[in-house]
């Protein structure tokens, strides 16, 4: 395959570990690779360089203006000025699918959504996408002309260094973006939390139904912290308000791939267990003994988290 | 705002899908989801009609129209809406659209909502049932609007909308000028439970039943073949094998910690 582009996301001046998974897949698949950043590229060429891009097309500073409209029609100028990538990957993103889903609009082309694992056949990209719970896998591929747009799931693949050098920074142009530009930021927030991120953390324990009420999440960020992993959520809970969505573990939340996932009072729906069950161990407590979470669990415990986890956490306290 | 006196018309995007304790299944002739079973409101989009409600009364003046597109003239989960409050709906339903991406989804819903002029334009973030999470973002691109995606908050401010959106540090505020598409996270707002009036009145609101001609919209631009994706697999997914499993008699945390201990995390 000729070339990829991967959409590369940054903050504090560090790429995203989506992006950096995303370009050491990419040239595996392809002989050339090339970022595209909504930011200024200089301060990232070497990150980027490192993990395989030749090139990094940046639109600049973006200033108040939000990513999707902005290098959805930075990179569609590109492709009709002449740039010809076999295909664009996104990260399963915010940002990602804001670029993915406008840029689909001005090729007239799908995004192939969901992506797991990216695969080369007969000359195409072949992402594959689990439905169902992730009990059955489909594999779909672009079959229009032009480049094909893939969203990827984080966590999909490793990122590695290749060692190379720093991308050549190339400066991609926002054309004009009329009414679609319009949203403007003008505050930014970054909530508090201690210890790790949900999708990097090492450990994550999550809490779900069972817990009964909001004030018991409580003992699943004790647990947490006690273990120096991070609080998750089932979207039963996060829907009910008892946790923000930024906790949620699922398929409509983050995928996470811990070394211990600690399932505390999650049955065990397939949209959440299609977000953790590439954990290394998992660990389920649940009263119900038939609950669906116990069939992919390591250590399945059929109890009350309200008994389990207090003597856990008091056990671990007399520990530390 | 609650106070700003200025008629707000919004449309919602509401998907009806298969229920979800129902378990779903591919066609096998198109490996597309089987949607031929009575259909019911997507719980995501609960969150999308109970915030235009609100939006809508604040406003103290304004209609609220359901959008939804479905293959065969499925209204159960229009119905759902409306009796939470919602004033009208417009079903697209059309034979052609059996098998349709979420690129002709977007065509077709933009085709829709440009017959209701709509100052705002709210949708889940993603549904619960194909969750490709693309379609507001390319309504919006379809409609040449701007948009703001993972709304957790939003309020209108004198021709504005003031979004707070979710970002992976926390969250950005974001104030963008009407009309345009914002698609709100579960969480927004709690879903009001339709009353017993809501549900008798909901019968007799106006439903507007449009194929994709009377849209413009061709049968080769939706449908599978409109999609430009070629499905190559189907396979079934490796299995997770079941481990060991233990009732608790009071001592189950010393079996935890034994495990935690063997993979030297504590």
């Amino acid at each position: 395959m000729g070339t990829i582009w991967v959409f590369a996301e940054a903050s504090g001046g560090k790429v995203a570990s989506i992006s950096l998974e995303l370009l050491t897949r990419a040239r595996e698949l392809a002989d050339t690779v090339e970022a595209v950043v909504g930011t200024d590229g200089e301060p990232l060429a070497a990150e980027l360089g490192a993990h395989g891009a030749t090139v990094v097309h940046a639109t600049g500073d973006l200033g108040d203006g939000l990513a999707g409209p902005a290098v959805a029609s930075a990179i569609a100028a590109a492709l009709e000025g002449g740039a010809a990538p076999d295909a664009v990957l996104f990260g399963t993103t915010y940002d990602g699918r804001d670029v993915a889903g406008r840029l689909s609009v001005k090729l007239g082309a799908p995004v192939i959504t969901n992506i797991v694992e990216l695969e080369q056949a007969n000359g195409s990209l072949v992402g594959t996408e689990p439905v169902f719970g992730g009990t059955v896998n489909v594999s779909t591929r672009f079959s229009g002309s032009g480049a094909g747009l893939f969203l990827v799931r984080p966590k999909s693949f490793a990122a590695e260094e290749s060692g190379g050098a720093p991308a050549a920074v190339s400066a991609l142009p926002v054309p004009d973006l009329g009414a679609t530009g319009a949203a403007r930021v003008v505050d930014r927030f970054a909530e508090e939390s201690s210890g790790p991120k949900l999708d990097e953390a090492g450990v994550v324990v999550s809490g779900g139904r069972g817990l009964g009420e909001a004030g018991k999440y409580s003992m699943i960020e004790d647990l947490a912290r006690l273990l120096r992993g991070a609080a998750g959520a089932s979207r039963a809970i996060v829907d009910a308000g008892w946790v923000p969505y930024s906790h949620q573990v699922g398929q409509t939340g983050k995928v996470v791939k811990p070394d211990v996932y600690v399932a505390c009072g999650i049955s065990g729906a397939t949209q959440h267990m299609v977000g953790m069950k590439g954990s290394k161990n998992i660990i389920a407590i649940n009263k119900d003994a038939e609950a669906p979470i116990f069939g992919i669990a390591d250590l399945g415990v059929v109890g009350d988290v309200h008994k389990v986890l207090p003597k856990l956490i008091e056990a671990l306290q007399a520990r530390s | 705002m609650v106070g700003d006196l200025c008629a707000m018309d919004i449309v919602v995007c509401v998907k009806q899908i298969p229920d979800p304790a129902d378990p779903g299944e591919l066609d096998p002739e198109t490996n597309t989801l089987k949607r031929d079973m009575k259909l019911i409101m997507d719980e995501s989009d609960s969150y999308g009609v109970e915030m235009a409600l609100q939006l809508r009364d604040a406003a103290g003046e304004g209609e609220v129209t359901l959008v939804s597109m479905a293959p065969h003239e499925e209204v159960n989960g229009l119905r759902s809406a409306l009796a939470m409050g919602a004033d009208k709906a417009i079903l697209v339903s059309d034979e052609a659209l059996a098998g349709t991406d979420a690129l002709g989804t977007a065509r077709v819903l933009a085709a829709a909502i440009g017959r209701a002029q709509a100052d705002l334009i709210l949708a889940a973030t993603e549904s619960s049932d194909g969750y490709t999470g693309t379609v507001p973002e390319q309504v919006a691109e379809l409609l040449e609007l701007p948009s703001v995606t993972f709304a957790k908050e939003i309020q209108a401010e004198g021709g504005e909308v003031v979004v707070k959106r979710q970002t992976e540090a926390g969250y950005d505020e974001v104030r963008c000028p009407m009309p345009a598409v914002v698609s709100v996270t579960a969480g927004v707002v709690e879903p009001r439970y339709p009353s017993f009036k809501g549900i008798m009145a909901a019968k007799s609101k106006p439903m507007d039943q449009v194929g994709i001609g009377d849209l413009g919209i061709g049968a080769d631009q939706v449908g599978w073949a409109g999609g430009g994706q070629q499905i190559t697999d189907v396979s079934p997914a490796p299995e997770r094998e079941a481990g060991e499993i233990i009732t608790d008699e009071g001592d189950a945390h010393e079996r935890i910690i034994a495990l935690l201990e063997e993979l030297r995390i504590v």
